[in-house]
């Protein structure tokens, strides 16, 4: 993993978050309280508007300065969490290194593993995690198996896919639609809707890159 | 949407200055990042610290000054502060005896905060306030939100920091009042985000929201629109089945308008939930009516009951200077 390829990721993601807005928008006002897709907007926007500033730096600083920069720009709950995550995932690339497809895909794990831990949630409760812990295992196995990129990328969609349908017919535990209970049923969660667009947005660059 | 705005990115900043403005005898705005403090910084006491995110008007940088809080973090609209701001404010306001933080059980607001306090050199703790009674589950949800009570428990503590106990009382204080008080509301209508244009859901003009959260989230359930006796009457009961008073028990009610119901409708409000106490052998030895805790342009109003003691009492009844609350002095 290099910087280039994390800053082209956050000008995606930024863009994709953007040409989303009204799914976003629509299961937040459904189920939530309404302030996710500003916020999301807010959060990409300002790590696109790093791009100058990081280009000189290595991968890990550069995750780590996204981090700390996204702890106090976006608030609410997306914060702290996306915040603990590019930190944590810094750490592991710095201890470890980020060359190898399963190095990344550990550093990746420990980004969500950090995200249920600020959180204090498990898979399965409609959050966000429903879509990062299912692409987070399919990395891990890929990278095992020695999966090609594509391949790779391909069933890291599908793992987000799958997980952001499955959080339509469950009960919120944690996140923004606890207060629901049985009412939240039949909506996707918000928060799981956004980063499956992170996963298909990084993914989608990475089979461009490598089926020139 | 139709709203006072020139620019709504300017728009919280724009507001917090004409608070600092307004307000220039009691506050001092700071910027980048942002909070807000007593325009003298007070010696030799816990320095009690709120935030969250804004629209909630007057709370919180409405109780910053005397025997209540000694600084605010506004966050953006419905959206926790972050962790630098809380810092900023604890650095400037820390005058030795450790920094208590007040914080509204939001997981966004939690997780902001936790991440301060795992950053801060100081002493600290924390009161989780968690009065709404609406989510019926508890054990099925992140927790009870904080809400209106969050006025009380802030009132109660500001005025025992005051003279000059230590973290350990004030953090007791805090909890005992949050234990002791239950809130819930209603909405008539749902609350615009300024940022978004337009309500946060959709409701119709035969249907109420009962047990709505500060932020338009959707409460307990969709009910329909009825005469106000029945609909205060389902308030006064939701909350006595959760702090099961005993008779002859004293209390402070508060009719806390939601942002856009006129204090003629609270008083209504008031006049049916006092009695509905009286009937059931509660004293209401205290009162406040009005719009301490809000959700925007909210249509709407919210219960709170706090089940008293002679400290509770004494800490409500202690003087209080502040841009929302003001008597005693």
């Amino acid at each position: 993993m290099n910087t280039a390829f994390i800053l082209s990721s956050s000008l995606a993601i930024h863009a994709a978050i953007i040409a989303n807005e009204a799914d976003i928008e629509s299961l937040d006002r459904a189920i939530g309280d309404g302030d996710h897709y500003i916020n999301m907007k807010r959060g990409s926007e300002v790590v696109a508007g790093m791009y100058n500033e990081l280009l000189p730096l290595p991968a890990d600083e550069v995750l780590n300065k996204i981090g700390m920069k996204l702890l106090s720009t976006i608030g609410g709950a997306s914060g702290p969490l996306f915040a603990s995550f590019f930190m944590s995932m810094a750490k592991t690339l710095k201890q470890n290194g980020h060359e190898t497809p399963l190095e990344i895909a550990a550093a990746f794990a420990a980004g969500v593993q950090a995200i249920m831990q600020r959180g204090k949630a498990q898979a399965g409760e409609k959050t966000m995690l429903d879509v990062l812990i299912p692409v987070s295992t399919t990395f891990t196995t890929c990278a095992a198996s020695n999966k090609t990129l594509i391949e790779t990328c391909k069933a890291l969609k599908q793992a987000a896919d799958t997980g952001l349908e499955s959080t339509r017919n469950m009960i919120a535990t944690k996140g923004r639609a606890s207060g629901l209970g049985e009412r939240a049923i039949g909506h996707l969660d918000a928060g799981a809707k956004s980063c499956q667009v992170m996963v298909h947005t990084v993914c989608e660059l990475i089979i461009k890159d490598n089926s020139k | 949407m139709k709203k006072f705005v020139n620019n709504v990115d300017n728009m919280l900043t724009e507001s917090l200055s004409g608070f600092a403005a307004a307000h220039h005898d009691l506050v001092s705005l700071h910027l980048d990042p942002a909070f807000i403090t007593r325009k003298t910084i007070a010696q030799n006491k816990v320095a009690i610290i709120s935030g969250g995110g804004s629209g909630h008007e007057p709370l919180h940088a409405g109780y910053i000054g005397y025997g209540m809080l000694d600084a605010a973090c506004p966050g953006q609209v419905f959206t926790s502060p972050t962790p630098d701001q809380m810092l900023a404010a604890a650095e400037a306001v820390h005058a030795g005896k450790g920094v208590l933080f007040i914080v509204k059980n939001y997981a966004g607001d939690v997780m902001n905060f936790e991440m301060a306090t795992e950053m801060l050199p100081f002493e600290h703790a924390t009161v989780l306030t968690s009065d709404d009674c609406a989510v019926i589950n508890s054990t099925y949800t992140t927790g009870r939100r904080g809400v209106a009570g969050t006025v009380i428990v802030e009132k109660c503590v500001g005025s025992l920091a005051e003279t000059g106990s230590d973290l350990a009382a004030c953090k007791a204080l805090g909890d005992k009042v949050n234990s002791r008080t239950a809130s819930i509301g209603v909405a008539l209508t749902i609350c615009t985000v300024p940022a978004a244009g337009r309500p946060t859901f959709d409701i119709n003009e035969t249907e109420i929201e009962m047990g709505v959260g500060i932020h338009g989230e959707p409460g307990r359930r969709r009910e329909a629109m009825r005469e106000a006796d029945l609909i205060v009457k389902d308030m006064i009961e939701a909350i006595l089945a959760d702090l099961k008073p005993a008779k002859g028990s004293e209390a402070l009610l508060l009719i806390n308008g939601l942002g856009a119901t006129p204090l003629m409708e609270l008083y209504l409000i008031y006049h049916t939930a006092a009695q509905l106490l009286i009937d059931v052998g509660i004293k209401v030895e205290r009162s406040l009516v009005g719009n301490y805790t809000t959700a925007i342009d909210m249509a709407g109003a919210s219960i709170t009951l706090c089940l008293l003691d002679e400290e509770i009492k004494q800490h409500w009844d202690s003087p209080v200077h502040t841009a929302g609350l003001r008597w005693g002095k």
